[in-house]
């Protein structure tokens, strides 16, 4: 505990590492390990045992009830999705295989059952050698949790998962067996003729590559790790397929009948069943296998703990153990996965390996272990390391262990002795510490979820998680929004606040109302509902959606989110068909789709006024430092072609965007740029203490007709400003002009500001210094973030009632206190860019580049949004760039497409498990045409009475992103430290439920998380460390505030990356595939090679002291390492593939990101390698933050602490 | 007494004075019997063709509460080269450079002729005129196409190294720099806010260097160059001045239906004031306001936006209606008194249909010498012509105007100032020769006049302090000096000095002598003045009251009658046009405001307390001059019965110019008769008048409105209402002569008011 707290002193885990050891961790940890190790794989049955009361037995258990029925009802729901198979079938398909780590669970379930002893007991036999090292080992086991939620998740049936569990155990397993080696190759599977003929494609394929990811994980994580999020991971594909097929609704209804004992399935399910009937018998007799596929994650866990496990449950452990042990020495790491794969192997073999998912952690030990003996495994392992993508298994495999080994092989030269960074893990350490390759690695997970996605995801299932961030995939709306509009932190919602406070899983969604979606999906549909308006619920005001259910012959509908009946509309009447939906239900985006547009009446316009075409206006510092460091010129230049781009909605048409300019420094300076003129007049305001607008026709002109008079004022400008000696500046007048120009102009806009230093000059908004870094630590830190002025408050509150967004582009030489300068951009819907110590030559590039994204992104003005949902949760706080001005509308004077608002929900009541959670955000805007509209994103997801289904339906990369912006604005109010140990606490809780209500019983020394939170701590401690939080000594105040701002808007992939940069190796580079991440730390960094390494904000390329000589020759054209020069900002143009493909790279990457990244160029034992090194986020900071490692033990103490 | 007539002829020639007396009662008791007071109207820069400035400085008395200057009067020991002044008797030295003098050898001062003088003296800098257009931009596009015209012309009329500069404004008000290229820069003001001078100049970046630079590095010296961004020389600002004007719109913020324009008047006029103040202290310059409306937001205002609320008029002033006279009448009054103390005169040139605030703002051009122009519209050639007038040039080719003149005066012991009334200001300097009776501006020896032209007439008062039981002895003089240092239009700092002197008389033993050296004309110009400046601050009533009293008085003092007896009155000739211009100015817009807005009012009296005698007496009995075939053109009764169809009339009131034709020719002139060859002699009668209008047309400053109209004409009110109404409906019938038009009006004709007067005059009791 202690640790974490000490910011300061990197002694803080530094030391608990040696406390870990021994002393704190150690030995309680140890003595219980031993003990406990059986107990740990006991775990895997205890999920099972957690469902049901008879854990270790649980097979036996369920089987009781289940086992006779079992079989039928694994039936039924194989049945299901098979059905959903079916209809889906052909299209779905696709989906499932993302999932199938799932099945690979379940087929540890089944493998549990039939073939499990068999398999296990070779499993576990190799073990023992391992539980010597797992001694070592510590407490560290991370059991993976999932199988039992998975259990429970889908258990609703727990009867039948037992049933189930053997029934797939049974068939699936030899079929996945076969199906592994043969890699998709459906042969084995055959048996379920038509399920199995999907089951085995998506298993094969999708399967695959789950399972190595698991495994390569699992080596490390597998014991620690159960994934119950691939159970469920699984089904969502599968119902995702069922609704691209035909329409959803349909599938529910019949769906209903089958699932309904499944139920908890069902969601996904339904949509499945309701299709074929025939399929049940499909599945009945080959349904076991697909079931595997889709099923085994649930139904396995149960069944496999307690059947199978139980038995192994000693040897489980060993294994664990031998995990451990294996990372914990440098070698060891590579026989824990081939000790493991022995185990594996002698069983049911490869079959096993690939079930594992279940047993996850044993699986993933088996992986290796599977790999091993497996001819083809073996030797992918290795070498495919990180070249190997291409299949689902090797390359996984290879991924997954490619890391951890890769290092080895390849930079093992070097590496081996890691001692030649000497900063991570020493060998000594190394004995007493965990095995970095022995945790979790992110790099896995995204590499796993990546390998599993191969189809578009379909939204037409509630309640199924979407695949990752960092998997591209594409996205088919069928009736919930996209995920690039809405994540939502857990996709099956405890039904009682109780839960929700028990499992302290934060409920939020990250909603980007406006993202922009890539070219191959359809933008929002437009929906015009004439005079009227949008048809809304009368009492919730509720837009219409596709959860609204027409009765009484169609003549009125209820609102699924308040129940109250609203007549239809006569126009908008409209027949239903025999199952109650409407005839036109397909031709109207407002009742098929999740995300959509309204037009908006007058109604919705301010003042009832039809609104004007928004404007821009550009507000550009003119003192002394703008002018000398060239600023003013290269904006001016940039803005005479800017002015072309300005946003519009259909390219053919010019913008109606107007724009407006005015220079300031001490004094404002307006300028006429009317098209009548022949030259641009400029209006100087001199009195800033009472700002107003000195024209009003000429100043926000149309950019084509007054184009020369435009083009003649940014020419003139650097001009006029050229001798100024003005120094000062001001800033509250400026966005009061901006503010009173767009009142006199009555319409909505964004000011565009480039501002230099602080604002001393006397006028409203007059800041002083106040940067003290003294204050840093203490209970005043947190007044650092406030506003040091009330000015900017009122002003925001003006600008927001305004339609008046704000985006600030800092200049800064020193202190500028963007904390305060920051309060009217972050309440407006805008953004703030800054350029600490500009100059021209160095951050043009990056600098225009922001800009001209800015100018030209989607955007809308003057929004309203509203998130409504069904009875029984509320949204309760928002996170992001906005004002509100009461608890429930969100105002965003501007929002762009990048804007992310996290929406947190808290129960008020209880939700059905039937009817799941609703949430409909609607936002009111007036577009870049000057056109009003709502945009509608609906989102429904289901809700559980069993918190394990809780667990496996979340999203960490979300949660991450509620926790940071959550921390982040805590900070304005409490001690950084305070704000630390909640986040710690808030997490162990959250384990620690899993842990108590999900896991199976296990030793306390085991640490045990569930499979969709495995990385939950590795991401925790990025946020923990983050300059925010953490700052180190040479970060400035200013930087704090820009990045706690900056974050409050991000959406999770910009979080994601933020928080765990993205390191990419520079060996080989193919065409098409990005080379394969490795982990954020030092040890990973091979001196003989080049790194990428992203955060969304910095770019930088890494290059190792020993780097080959092609390489360079490649990269920079130069043979030697000393002749780089460290401060290009773009790779030289070189005619060579590697050299092309590099640069693509980067240029990619940039246009992912909602800000130009820099390109620095870090030579190893440089000095801006300490900048480096800071994005090394598993590795022990300098600022005093824990390395993962040792995070992750002070972690598992704080559990353990919760459970005693 | 012609020969009085001839002196104040001569005296008004040469020295641009005229006294009421021109002899003086020796005591302070007589004087005050005689009713008019010893007062004389005084032109400081009366054109003197004839009178070449000499280069030297005066010779000043070495007293220093006298300096008074080497005059005629001055006792000359030619020998001792000393020279004793006439006001304090000190006996001065000469200067070393007057070594030379003797008898046959003297300086121009010394000559009896130059008792006015004028001297070039070289102090300070020469400072080119400055000329700063404040224009109002919420007109008509017509009125402001029509001013910008105006305004481009006079760039042309203007010396090319006077120093311009524009300000504009209406809702905002702008300051335009004019020197740079390219982008046409100006400094923008909120019109609601009133700000002071410091905050004015430092917003226009004014300020001294020792103001600024907190960062304790020293700011280049600017001031100059700051200055000029703003106030530019015309040869170099020409092109550009005139394009900014060729650009100038209309204020461009909607005016909503109902409303009128915001016009920040008086913010405006604040920052003009404000930016001389800062760079030109001290210095002539003239701030030609151009109104096209009533300020009608920020201080100053005068009335509000809602056209629903009419602007105040005198009914509302009366009853206390006006909600923002008093305190848009503090705002200009300390404007003008700014601005007066700088040296800084202000020019309203008004035009609307509308008031426009005159009555607020009038103080802005009668404490600084400016002037005021009123009209319909800047598209009249009224405006335009009047316009160019301000730039006209005299004989030297210089313009008709000064500035920053200090008028002083000094006075034998016997006499003190009493005050002056006309377009200065007092500088509160308490010589002795200052009374403690106040006339009009007093309690100074000395006024500012900002602004002058070779018209400008103050009426000076003065009081005989002589006490009875000290007789001044037989044939003592006394005298007055004026002496009004000044900035001539070519930059030259001049001194022109003025020397009178008159006779005293016993009043007692002298009565005869002193009524005939009654100059009725300027008394009456004199009274009236008086009897305006209290029309200022008193209610109308009360100023008629004063004035039939001090009428009946004077009358009582010298008329000859039997008590009780009104038939027997006689006035001397001397006094006999009197009461006729009494009885005219009762019924002037001067002091009657009935049928004249508050503007109106303002307006006149402006150009009463100004103008010189002959001009004055034309407002205050208009000139009716009739033209017919009976004979040449004469000037014929101001009366109804000198209207007659077969005549053709053109007055002249000085503010209109109305010609009027009778029925007859009415009748003729439509039928034509004029285009006809055989009635030539008809068309020379018709245009001969019109002839006469133009020459005067010509010359008058402000330029009159021209009306021509006849018999029945609607505008034909303006000759009835002057007219003395000796027919009227009541006694048509009762006089019977052959002629005349009747007025339908209750006001008393001259004959009933001569009966009254006649009346009070010889009751004891009054």
């Amino acid at each position: 505990m202690n640790v974490n707290q000490h910011t300061p002193m990197a002694p803080p885990y530094g030391q608990p590492q040696p406390g870990y050891g021994q002393p704190g961790y150690g030995q309680p940890n140890y003595a219980p390990l031993d003990g406990g190790y059986p107990a740990p794989y006991a775990p895997h049955n205890g999920p099972a045992s957690a469902y049901h009361p008879g854990i270790p037995q649980q097979g036996p258990a369920r089987g009781p009830p289940t086992s006779g029925p079992p079989p039928v009802q694994a039936a039924p729901q194989y049945n299901q999705h098979s059905s959903g198979d079916i209809q889906n079938g052909p299209p779905p398909v696709t989906q499932a295989p993302p999932r199938p780590p799932a099945s690979m669970q379940y087929n540890q379930g089944g493998v549990n059952m039939s073939a499990q002893q068999p398999s296990f007991p070779q499993h576990y036999g190799p073990p023992p050698t391992m539980h010597q090292v797992t001694n070592q080992m510590t407490g560290m086991h991370i059991s993976s949790g999932p199988p039992t939620p998975a259990g429970p998740g889908y258990a609703p049936p727990p009867s039948s998962q037992p049933p189930t569990s053997s029934h797939y155990g049974g068939t699936p397993q030899p079929s996945y067996s076969q199906s592994h080696p043969p890699a998709s190759s459906a042969p084995s599977q055959p048996p379920p003729s038509s399920a199995p003929a999907v089951s085995q494609q998506y298993y094969p394929s999708s399967a695959p590559p789950s399972q190595q990811p698991f495994n390569s994980l699992p080596p490390t994580s597998q014991q620690r790790f159960v994934s119950p999020v691939q159970p469920q991971q699984t089904f969502p594909p599968s119902s995702s397929s069922s609704y691209s097929g035909p329409a959803p609704p349909p599938t529910h209804t019949s769906s209903a009948p089958v699932t309904q004992p499944q139920q908890p399935f069902l969601p996904p399910q339904p949509p499945f069943s309701s299709a074929p009937s025939g399929q049940p018998p499909a599945f009945t007799a080959g349904p076991p296998p697909p079931t595997q596929g889709s099923f085994p994650l649930q139904a396995p866990p149960p069944s496999s703990q307690p059947g199978s496990f139980p038995p192994p449950g000693p040897p489980p452990s060993s294994v664990a153990s031998g995990q451990y042990p294996s990372s914990m020495p440098p070698p060891p790491q590579q026989q824990p996965p081939q000790s493991q794969p022995p185990p594996f192997h002698p069983g049911p073999p490869p079959p096993q390996s690939q079930m594992p998912p279940t047993s996850i952690g044993q699986s993933n030990h088996q992986p290796p272990g599977p790999q091993g003996p497996p001819s083809p495994t073996g030797p992918l392992q290795q070498p495919p390391l990180q070249q190997g993508m291409p299949t689902g298994y090797p390359p996984q495999h290879n991924g997954a262990f490619g890391q951890v080994r890769s290092p080895q092989p390849g930079y093992g030269g070097p590496y081996p002795g890691q001692p030649n960074y000497g900063a991570p893990a020493p060998a000594p350490q190394a004995q007493k510490r965990l095995d970095p390759d022995a945790i979790p690695s992110p790099i896995q997970v995204i590499e796993d979820d990546k390998a599993k996605t191969n189809e578009p995801f379909t939204t037409g299932v509630r309640g199924q998680a979407p695949p990752l961030v960092t998997t591209n995939f594409q996205v088919k709306d069928q009736g919930n929004a996209s995920p690039r509009f809405v994540r939502c932190t857990a996709y099956n919602m405890p039904c009682t606040a109780d839960m929700a406070k028990q499992s302290q899983v934060p409920l939020a969604a990250v909603i980007k109302p406006l993202a922009t979606l890539p070219p191959d999906e359809t933008p929002p549909y437009v929906v015009d509902h004439g005079e009227g308006g949008p048809i809304r619920c009368n009492r919730c005001k509720a837009y219409m959606c596709p959860y609204m259910q027409f009765i009484e012959g169609g003549r009125r509908f209820q609102c699924s989110f308040c129940s109250c009946v609203t007549e239809v509309p006569p126009h908008y009447f409209q027949h239903l068909d025999h199952t109650g939906k409407r005839v036109d239900c397909y031709d109207r985006p407002e009742l098929s789709l999740g995300s959509y547009e309204f037009l908006a009446t007058v109604d919705y316009c301010k003042n009832n006024k039809i609104p004007q075409p928004p404007a821009f206006i550009f507000l550009i510092d003119v003192s002394y430092n703008a002018v000398k460091s060239g600023l003013v010129s290269i904006i001016c230049q940039e803005l005479k072609s800017l002015l072309d781009h300005l946003p519009r909605e259909n390219p053919e048409i010019d913008s109606v965007i107007r724009v407006g300019f005015v220079t300031y420094n001490k004094v404002l300076h307006f300028y006429n740029v009317k098209a009548s003129l022949a030259q641009p007049q400029m209006l100087v305001v001199s009195d800033v203490s009472d700002m107003f607008v000195p024209l009003l026709d000429g100043f926000l002109v149309n950019v084509n007709e007054s184009r020369q008079v435009i083009e003649s004022l940014l020419d003139q400008i650097p001009e006029m400003f050229a001798d100024t000696r003005e120094t000062e500046t001001v800033f509250g007048p400026v966005i009061q002009a901006g503010l009173e120009a767009l009142k006199a102009a009555d319409c909505a806009g964004k000011l565009f500001v480039f501002h230099t230093s602080l604002p001393i000059a006397e006028a409203p908004g007059k800041l002083k210094n106040r940067e003290d870094k003294k204050l840093i630590g203490t209970d005043k830190e947190k007044s650092l973030f406030q506003p040091q002025a009330g000015f900017y408050n009122n002003l925001a509150k003006e600008c927001v009632t305004q339609g008046c967004c704000v985006d600030l582009f800092l200049f800064p030489n020193q202190y500028v206190d963007v904390a305060t300068l920051g309060v009217v951009p972050v309440s407006t819907g805008g953004s703030i860019y800054k350029y600490t110590y500009f100059q021209a030559q160095s951050d043009q590039e990056r600098f225009l580049n922001d800009l001209r994204r800015d100018i030209q992104k989607p955007v809308g003005f003057d929004a309203v949004m509203r998130v409504r949902t069904s009875t029984g949760i509320r949204a309760t706080d928002f996170y992001g760039s906005f004002f509100m001005n009461n608890t429930t509308d969100v105002e965003l004077a501007g929002l762009d497409c990048d804007k992310a608002i996290t929406v947190e929900f808290k129960h008020d009541d209880k939700l059905s498990e039937e009817t799941g959670a609703l949430m409909q955000c609607a936002v009111l805007y007036t577009s870049c045409s000057g056109q009003r509209r709502l945009r509608i994103h609906n989102m429904a997801v289901n809700c559980c009475s069993q918190l394990a289904d809780l667990y496996r339906n979340c999203e960490t990369d979300t949660i991450i992103n509620f926790l940071s912006k959550y921390a982040f604005r805590g900070v304005l109010n409490n001690p950084t430290k305070a704000v630390r140990d909640t986040l710690v606490n808030q997490c162990a809780q959250i384990l620690a439920c899993y842990r108590k209500n999900c896991a199976s019983p296990s030793s306390a020394g085991q640490l045990i998380l569930p499979e969709c939170m495995k990385l939950l701590p590795v991401y925790l401690n990025c946020v923990l460390k983050s300059d925010v939080l953490l700052p180190g000594a040479d970060v400035s105040l200013d930087d704090r505030a820009y990045l706690r701002q900056l974050i409050s808007c991000m959406d999770v992939a910009e979080t994601h990356v933020f928080f765990y940069p993205r390191l990419l190796p520079l060996v080989k580079l193919e065409s098409g595939a990005l080379p394969v991440a490795v982990r954020d730390s030092e040890e990973r960094l091979s001196k003989g090679g080049v790194y990428l390494l992203e955060t969304g904000l910095h770019l930088f390329l890494w290059v190792g002291a020993s780097v080959q000589q092609e390489l360079l020759l490649n990269i920079f054209g130069t043979p030697s390492f000393g002749q780089i020069d460290s401060s290009m900002t773009s790779l030289p143009v070189l005619e060579n593939p590697f050299s092309q493909r590099l640069r693509e790279i980067i240029e990619s990457f940039r246009a992912q990101r909602s800000r130009y990244m820099k390109l620095v160029v870090v030579k190893q034992e440089d000095r801006a390698e300490l900048m480096f090194k800071h994005f090394l986020v598993e590795d022990k900071s300098a600022s005093g933050g824990a390395s993962y490692v040792d995070f992750l033990c002070h972690m598992h103490k704080e559990i353990r602490q919760l459970l005693s | 007494m012609s020969t009085y007539q001839e002196f104040i002829q001569q005296n008004e020639d040469r020295d641009g004075v005229r006294f009421s007396w021109n002899l003086w009662p020796s005591s302070r008791l007589e004087a005050t019997r005689l009713v008019v007071p010893v007062s004389c109207l005084f032109t400081p820069l009366k054109e003197r063709p004839d009178l070449p400035p000499v280069q030297y400085e005066p010779v000043l008395c070495s007293r220093a509460n006298c300096k008074a200057v080497l005059n005629p009067l001055c006792q000359v020991d030619f020998r001792a080269k000393v020279w004793a002044c006439n006001f304090c008797f000190q006996r001065n030295p000469f200067p070393p450079s007057y070594a030379g003098i003797s008898e046959v050898n003297q300086p121009a001062e010394l000559m009896p002729q130059f008792s006015t003088i004028e001297y070039i003296v070289q102090r300070g800098p020469q400072t080119p005129l400055i000329f700063l257009y404040v224009v109002d931009t919420c007109l008509e596009e017509e009125d402001l196409q029509a001013l910008k015209g105006s305004l481009q012309m006079s760039l042309s009329l203007l010396p090319p190294n006077a120093l311009v500069g524009l300000i504009t404004f209406g809702r905002m008000v702008q300051v335009h720099e004019l020197s740079c290229e390219g982008i046409a820069k100006s400094y923008v003001f909120r019109g609601t806010k009133d700000l002071t001078s410091k905050q004015i100049q430092e917003m226009l970046g004014l300020m001294k260097p020792a103001a600024t630079g907190p960062q304790g590095r020293p700011v280049a010296p600017q001031d100059a160059v700051a200055s000029c961004r703003f106030l530019q020389p015309v040869h170099r600002v020409d092109m550009n001045l005139t394009d900014l004007l060729g650009e100038l719109q209309r204020d461009p913020w909607p005016v909503p239906q109902g409303k009128r324009p915001l016009r920040s008047t008086g913010v405006a006029l604040s920052v003009a004031v404000g930016l001389l103040e800062g760079t030109f202290p001290n210095t002539g310059a003239r701030v030609m306001l151009f109104v096209g409306g009533p300020p009608t937001q920020g201080p100053g205002m005068v009335v509000g936006d809602e056209l629903k609320t009419p602007i105040r008029s005198w009914h509302d002033i009366q009853k206390d209606n006006a909600r923002h006279l008093k305190k848009a009448t503090k705002f200009y009054e300390a404007l003008a008194n700014r601005s007066a103390a700088n040296g800084h005169c202000i020019d309203i040139y008004a035009c609307a249909l509308d008031q426009t605030g005159l009555l607020e703002m009038k103080c802005l051009s009668n404490l600084t010498g400016g002037h005021i122009v009123m009209g319909d519209s800047f598209n009249t050639s009224l405006f335009t012509q009047t316009f160019q007038g301000v730039f006209s040039k005299d004989f030297n080719g210089d313009f008709r105007m000064a500035f920053g003149g200090v008028l002083e005066i000094k006075t034998s012991r016997e006499l003190k100032v009493c005050g002056a009334i006309g377009p200065c200001v007092s500088l509160n300097s308490k010589a002795p020769c200052v009374s403690e009776n106040e006339m009009g501006i007093g309690g100074t020896n000395q006024w500012k006049m900002c602004s002058l032209t070779p018209s400008s007439t103050l009426g000076i008062y003065l009081e005989v302090v002589n006490q009875h039981n000290a007789p001044i002895p037989q044939g003592g003089r006394g005298a007055i000096q004026f002496v009004t240092q000044y900035q001539h239009s070519n930059t030259q700092k001049r001194i022109r000095v003025t020397t009178i002197t008159r006779n005293w008389a016993d009043a007692q033993s002298q009565i005869q002598h002193i009524e005939s050296s009654f100059d009725q004309e300027a008394a009456a110009v004199l009274m009236a003045r008086l009897g305006v400046f209290r029309a200022e601050s008193e209610e109308g009533p009360d100023v008629l009251r004063w004035l039939d009293r001090q009428l009946i008085r004077l009358c009582q003092k010298f008329g000859q009658y039997n008590k009780e007896d009104p038939t027997s009155f006689r006035l001397s000739e001397s006094l006999s046009l009197y009461p006729q211009f009494m009885f005219h100015l009762r019924r002037s817009p001067f002091l009657q405001v009935f049928n004249n807005s508050p503007d109106e009012s303002s307006y006149y009296r402006h150009h009463f307390t100004r103008q010189d005698l002959t001009q004055s007496l034309i407002m205050i009995q208009p000139i009716l001059y009739s033209y017919s075939f009976h004979g040449p053109p004469e000037p014929v009764l101001l009366d109804s019965s000198s209207i007659l169809p077969d005549r053709i009339l053109l007055m002249d009131t000085f503010f209109q110019l109305v010609i009027y034709h009778g029925e007859t020719i009415a009748q003729w002139q439509k039928a034509g008769y004029q285009e006809m060859p055989e009635y030539q002699n008809f068309k020379q009668l018709l245009k001969a008048p019109q002839d006469d209008a133009n020459d005067i047309l010509e010359t008058r400053f402000p330029m009159p409105r021209y009306i021509n109209t006849e018999h029945g004409g609607s505008q034909a009110r303006f000759l009835l209402s002057k007219v003395n109404p000796s027919q009227t409906h009541n006694n048509l019938y009762a006089w019977g002569q052959e002629s005349g038009a009747p007025i339908l009006t209750d006001d008393v004709s001259l004959q009933v008011f001569m009966d009254h007067l006649k009346k009070l005059a010889v009751s004891s009791s009054a």
